[in-house]
């Protein structure tokens, strides 16, 4: 209650005529996000008004990318201790950068460990020095930008940059350089959103304009094989490349299903993905018509690429289940598809917009020799047919409608 | 018979007016030849010289151009032209007309040319018609200018080849932005100087909607 009297203490600074009117947003986003908004329905006794706005809608996809986040955390640590523990030769380097690399310098500050028998603890706190100075730049810099638009042209302040900012810092490699951080998201959330009116007005994912930016400005930090390990020369490729490469995943499915694998952050555990998309599902969050689609275009695409088969592309091979738990699909389809601004909005609409992202995914996949991953593009290229889908929808009920008035005016006349 | 001042036929086009950033015409081949500061300024001095002396020309006979055939007969003019430019190139810069390639030859399709030539060529005296190619020569390189000059910069970080920073290849601390050399980059770019243009001329088209949202609850 001390935060909530704070609170309406110093409201008169910062509404019309105050001391600090301009920066109204940043009250306003702070308030409403610790507190309710004041707001209730006027003028009638019916209606109800649900504490679940945007607000809140927004914040419940935050909280359901924990599962994988730290699943995330866990298996940055694992795979460097496995990586230290397999190249022996690696490590007098790796141990090198305990005065160099901060990273390593702050784990053996909180007591964690190197060696090969280190705990879970330790593994989680090599993932956690690695994740939330990412998050925290991703979250700052975003943040500014995001103040600095809404002070200008008098918007509200919303939730959709934690959303976007967790998202982008689960999207990327664990050892892309924060200074890369810092412009992807700015181009994120400057050209991808506040350019076209801020949030709700955006027609491309920001945090994967963001990546899309990083991925074809800074090619050698996001991609390839080096990238995934925080440990200096070790080289391990996804598993999705080493198929490319070698037709052989290099993994158990298990492995894969559980994310213990190397890849971006939050990618890897398709049951942690799960476990939060599948509840942003149940309450109605996310769509189940997008994620329903996007499974089923990967399925058929799979399918239909496994028939026609090649002598010379190990990618024709890979079966429709591994299509779905490998790469960055399963996270992309549950937590950033089904981001309601970008996605179509009728019925049907929704079905074809996961169809879409399902068909490119794995046409990237398979057919480009210069990408082994495809989500981000494909999700990017439906965000861009989104609204066309949503106008066949209309058009085609708007002209079923008509015909239907038209001969019931017709029977009508007849008699 | 329209008449319009040396200088204001000049000056217009060039930050108000102009091609790239107002008229939107050209957008082809600036995003083609500006990932470096020489091919932009060579192609921004190509077309000057074409759009001028292709205006001078076609202004002075055209009250003989029957108006049926004048596309032809512009085109006529402006092939001339952009051949001589293109020899011209191979004869003392070969390196560079290479580096062009066909994008010289294609001045003859650059719509300012095209444009001025029937926008403004075809009713005003030779003089003011001569400066407005000028101008719209001018308006055209300076755009081309200030992207190749930030594509270099940022993409590799040299200037006219001049090292300025030291990319990490070469030893140095500067991550070249490979984006910054890739023809789509060209277009955010040119998004962000219409941006900046509009700003500062305030000549800001008003949105459809209200994008304030003190009304939403």
């Amino acid at each position: 209650m001390l935060l909530y009297d704070l609170c309406k203490k110093v409201e008169p600074l910062f509404s019309a005529g105050g001391k600090l009117e301009k920066l109204a947003p940043i009250y306003e986003g702070t308030a409403t996000f610790l507190f309710e908004q004041g707001n209730v329905t006027k003028n009638t006794k019916t209606h109800i008004r649900d504490n679940a706005d945007f607000k809140r809608l927004i914040i419940m996809v935050f909280f359901a990318v924990f599962p994988c986040m730290f699943w995330g955390w866990f298996n940055i640590g694992s795979q460097t201790i496995a990586a230290m523990a397999n190249h022996p030769e690696l490590v007098e380097k790796a141990y090198s950068l305990f005065s160099a690399d901060y990273h390593f310098a702050l784990v053996k500050l909180l007591g964690g460990s190197l060696a090969s028998d280190a705990g879970l603890y330790s593994k989680m706190l090599i993932g956690a020095v690695h994740f939330l100075p990412i998050y925290l730049v991703s979250f700052g810099v975003g943040a500014f930008w995001e103040l600095l638009f809404c002070i200008v042209r008098k918007h509200e302040v919303n939730e959709g940059l934690f959303v976007t900012s967790i998202l982008f810092a689960l999207i990327v490699p664990p050892t892309i350089p924060l200074w890369q951080v810092a412009l992807g998201i700015s181009f994120g959330v400057i050209i991808g959103k506040e350019l076209f009116g801020g949030t709700g007005r955006n027609f491309m994912n920001p945090a994967l304009v963001g990546r899309a930016f990083l991925f074809f400005a800074y090619p050698a930090q996001i991609s390839g094989d080096k990238v995934w390990v925080p440990v200096d020369g070790f080289s391990g490729a996804t598993p999705l490349s080493h198929f490319a490469q070698t037709g052989d995943l290099g993994y158990s499915t298990t492995d894969v299903l559980l994310g213990n694998i190397p890849g971006c952050i939050g990618e890897g555990s398709t049951i942690g993905i799960l476990i939060g998309g599948l509840a942003l599902i149940l309450m109605g969050v996310a769509s189940w018509r997008i994620v329903f689609g996007g499974i089923v275009g990967v399925v058929l695409t799979a399918l239909l690429f496994n028939y026609i088969g090649s002598d010379t592309n190990h990618m024709f091979a890979l079966d429709p289940v591994k299509h779905l738990i490998l790469g960055g699909f399963a996270f992309g389809i549950f937590f950033m598809a089904t981001d309601p601004v970008t996605a179509a909005f009728t019925s049907k609409g929704k079905i074809a917009y996961g169809l879409l992202i399902g068909f490119m995914v794995v046409l990237i996949r398979v057919i480009n020799p210069a990408y082994p991953e495809g989500v981000m593009l494909a999700i990017l290229f439906a965000n861009c047919f989104a609204p066309l889908f949503d106008y066949v929808v209309t058009q085609a009920n708007i002209n079923r409608r008509q015909k239907l008035a038209a001969r019931v005016a017709t029977k009508v006349g007849g008699n | 018979m329209a008449s319009i001042s040396s200088r204001e036929a000049f000056t217009r086009p060039l930050i108000k007016d102009n091609p790239i950033m107002i008229q939107i015409l050209g957008i082809c081949s600036s995003l083609a030849v500006s990932s470096n500061m020489k091919t932009a300024l060579v192609m921004g001095i190509a077309v000057t010289a074409v759009v001028s002396f292709s205006n001078l020309i076609i202004s002075s006979i055209r009250k003989y151009i029957p108006n049926s055939v004048r596309i032809i007969v512009q085109m006529t003019v402006i092939a001339s032209l952009v051949i001589v430019v293109d020899q011209l190139l191979k004869a003392f810069s070969y390196e560079l007309s290479k580096q062009l390639s066909v994008f010289v030859g294609l001045i003859i399709t650059n719509c300012i040319v095209m444009g001025r030539a029937e926008a403004f060529a075809m009713k005003y005296e030779p003089v003011p018609s001569f400066f407005d190619g000028l101008g719209n020569g001018v308006g055209y390189a300076l755009v081309l200018c200030i992207l190749g000059a930030v594509r270099e910069i940022f993409g590799s970080g040299t200037f006219f080849g001049l090292e300025l920073m030291k990319t990490v290849n070469n030893g140095g601390w500067y991550v070249p932005n490979g984006l910054m050399l890739m023809p789509p980059c060209a277009f955010f770019l040119i998004g962000l100087l219409i941006w900046l243009s509009n700003q500062l001329t305030k000549t800001e088209v008003k949105p459809e909607y209200d994008t304030s949202r003190k009304d939403a609850s």
